[in-house]
């Protein structure tokens, strides 16, 4: 199983309307071989849309799919060879767990005895061997959701596709299946489509991240350049929570509170702005001076979120998030009157508010 | 205080299962003494005691039974069985797809469907009798005249009943992401139909399979007035020349029928993988293999 090498998928300019509204505003998307891309963005944005058009669930009103250099485009679901995992859970109740891993194989004409074979192989792929002839209703949700991830792999799928299928689930069993899923991916080496909400999730797991917005891709590119350097302020908003701080661009630097700030894009016409500053970015002081002066605030609330913690600081006209290490924000606590400092990372600006 | 509370816990459920059992004792009173009654009288004998005669007769009027089971039934009771059978069938065909089918591709159509399919609902049959009657004399001159035509009133007399057994048993399960789970591992429409819907609804199936069964046995107005002898109409007509015979008759329908719904309730079971002992045994195991 292990060294197959994946595909490639290109979907070009795809459109999707229904009715008034148009769900895919000229989708396109190139996933190199092998590769992991997860699309991430708002309910409505058109990801789930996107997926399903590649999967040959609904047809698209304009625009291509191609996988493997052939023209998928007018192929029905079932002649797609595609394996997907639902967000709802979808293992036929009336079969057991090496029943519904074996279906794909039976529709493919494979032999009983190959077909519980190579079911079994892959239920021992997703460490769920033992559950053989389980039905759905006498195994948990993650288990219900390995058996469908074993069951869109059986069929030796050209891609495989993850609609949502941890939202169900509560949040440990969640990041243990997230890990999980990236495990058998490189394993069987499949390019892969994963469709999300959740930023976590998709930074977490993916080679590469879209994120989309009414029917666009806004930006794609790998995890920690999404996260570091968004394209849009769209982007910055959705993925990781941003400070949106008033300041003036002059000489290809943003002026926050007095203190100059690199700048992300190029070429932004001097005047006032709106700057998207990480809470990361956000450093507090609380020796030397604490006279009155715009980077000087008093914090109003700790939250306590394991290794880290957010502070969030009054500035007077405003509030500022600041992520700081856990150890540090003991001598921060609501009251104390502090001194901001923002690090040189380039930030996003967008219009003013 | 604990011993108090289970106390009154206690004679509450004491209190809730004697009214279960005097609501079941008067229901099987209510169905039960009518039946016994009809018993009864077709095992009276003329001269006083009891007599079998009447059932054994049964078989003596070949216009009742005579298992010449065919295209031209001649017999009521092989006829209504035969309508039976092919009222419950093309029922089922027609109404298990177009269900899915609205359901998957059609949802803005539901309402319009089940609006047609409960609407013979509110025709008296007598008002359907008015309206099927021209198309059955062009039915006859034309096509045939067997009684077997009436399957196709029946089939609108029973849509009510069996659309609504039906659609319960769809609302029971996800069927969009079934069949689209299906459809992505490869099955045609006719496999997502067969082997994954039909499974799942088998106890809907089963349900309006008996409503149709059941309401096509009993039925006696559209017959009548089409002219056709079906076994209520021959029943009315027996009762006229020998009352014991038809009694007997109608007790054994009943019993048909009953036996019918028993073999039915069995066979359809309750789901696989529910069963408690199954569940019970997992447990263990489930709890420490969370995914």
């Amino acid at each position: 199983m292990s060294g197959r090498s994946g595909v490639e998928v290109r979907l070009e300019n795809l459109v999707r309307r229904y009715g008034t509204v148009t769900a895919l505003d000229g989708l396109s998307l190139t996933l190199a071989p092998g590769e992991l891309v997860a699309l991430l963005g708002p309910s409505g944005c058109g990801k789930t849309t996107a997926l399903r058009l590649l999967a040959g669930l609904e047809e698209a009103d304009e625009g291509r799919v191609v996988v493997a250099g052939e023209d998928v485009t007018g192929l029905p679901a079932n002649r797609r060879n595609i394996g997907m995992v639902f967000q709802a859970y979808s293992l036929f109740p009336h079969m057991v767990a090496w029943e519904n891993v074996a279906f794909g194989l039976q529709m493919r004409h494979v032999s009983t005895a190959e077909r519980k074979k190579r079911a079994l192989d892959m239920l021992e792929l997703v460490g769920l061997g033992r559950f053989a002839n389980r039905y759905a209703n006498q195994m948990s949700g993650g288990q219900q959701q390995r058996v469908a991830l074993a069951r869109a792999l059986a069929i030796q799928p050209q891609v495989l596709l993850l609609d949502e299928p941890l939202s169900a689930l509560d949040a440990k069993v969640r990041s243990r299946l997230r890990d999980e899923i990236r495990r058998v991916q490189l394993e069987v080496g499949i390019t892969t489509l994963f469709v999300t909400h959740d930023q976590e999730e998709a930074l977490a797991i993916a080679d590469r991240v879209g994120v989309m917005q009414s029917g666009r891709l806004e930006q794609l590119g790998p995890p920690t350049l999404v996260y570091t350097r968004p394209a849009t302020p769209f982007v910055a908003d959705f993925v990781g929570l941003t400070n949106r701080l008033a300041g003036t661009v002059r000489k290809g630097v943003v002026e926050v509170r007095g203190t100059e700030i690199p700048l992300v894009q190029p070429d932004v016409p001097d005047g006032p702005v709106t700057a998207l500053v990480r809470p990361e970015a956000v450093t507090l002081a609380t020796d030397g001076e604490m006279s009155d002066g715009p980077l000087v605030g008093t914090v109003i609330a700790v939250a306590f979120l394991g290794a880290v913690s957010r502070v969030t600081v009054d500035m007077g006209d405003t509030t500022v998030l600041a992520q700081l290490p856990t150890s540090a924000v003991a001598k921060t606590p609501a009251g104390t009157k502090v001194r901001l400092a923002f690090r040189p990372d380039p930030v996003l600006v967008d219009r003013p508010s | 205080m604990a011993v108090a509370r289970r106390g009154v816990h206690r004679s509450r459920w004491i209190k809730l299962q004697i009214f279960r059992y005097v609501v079941l004792a008067l229901a099987a009173v209510f169905f039960l003494v009518p039946l016994i009654a009809m018993f009864e009288f077709s095992t009276r004998a003329n001269a006083g005691g009891r007599t079998l005669e009447y059932w054994k007769s049964i078989f003596a009027y070949p216009d009742l039974v005579n298992f010449n089971l065919g295209p031209a039934p001649d017999a009521a009771i092989d006829a209504s069985l035969e309508l039976a059978l092919i009222t419950s069938l093309v029922m089922l065909v027609l109404l298990v797809p177009t269900m899915v089918w609205v359901r998957l591709k059609l949802r803005r159509l539901s309402r319009i469907i089940e609006f047609i399919c409960l609407l013979p609902l509110t025709i008296p049959a007598i008002v359907l009798v008015v309206g099927l009657f021209p198309m059955y004399i062009w039915l006859g001159t034309n096509f045939s005249d067997s009684i077997l035509t009436l399957a196709l009133a029946y089939v609108v007399l029973v849509l009510p009943y069996c659309y609504r057994a039906l659609d319960a048993g769809l609302g029971a399960i996800d069927v969009k992401t079934l069949s689209e789970a299906a459809r992505g591992l490869g099955a045609s429409w006719f496999s997502v139909m067969w082997r994954i819907i039909v499974p799942n609804i088998s106890n809907a199936i089963l349900n309006a399979t008996l409503l149709s069964v059941a309401l096509v046995l009993g039925e006696f107005t559209i017959a009548n007035n089409l002219l056709y002898n079906n076994l209520q109409v021959e029943l009315v007509h027996l009762g006229r020349a020998n009352a014991g015979v038809s009694i007997a008759v109608a007790v054994a329908a009943l019993v048909f029928a009953f036996i019918l719904l028993v073999i039915l309730t069995f066979v359809g079971g309750r789901p696989r993988g529910t069963q408690p002992e199954a569940v019970t045994d997992l447990a263990g195991p489930l709890a420490a293999s969370q995914a």
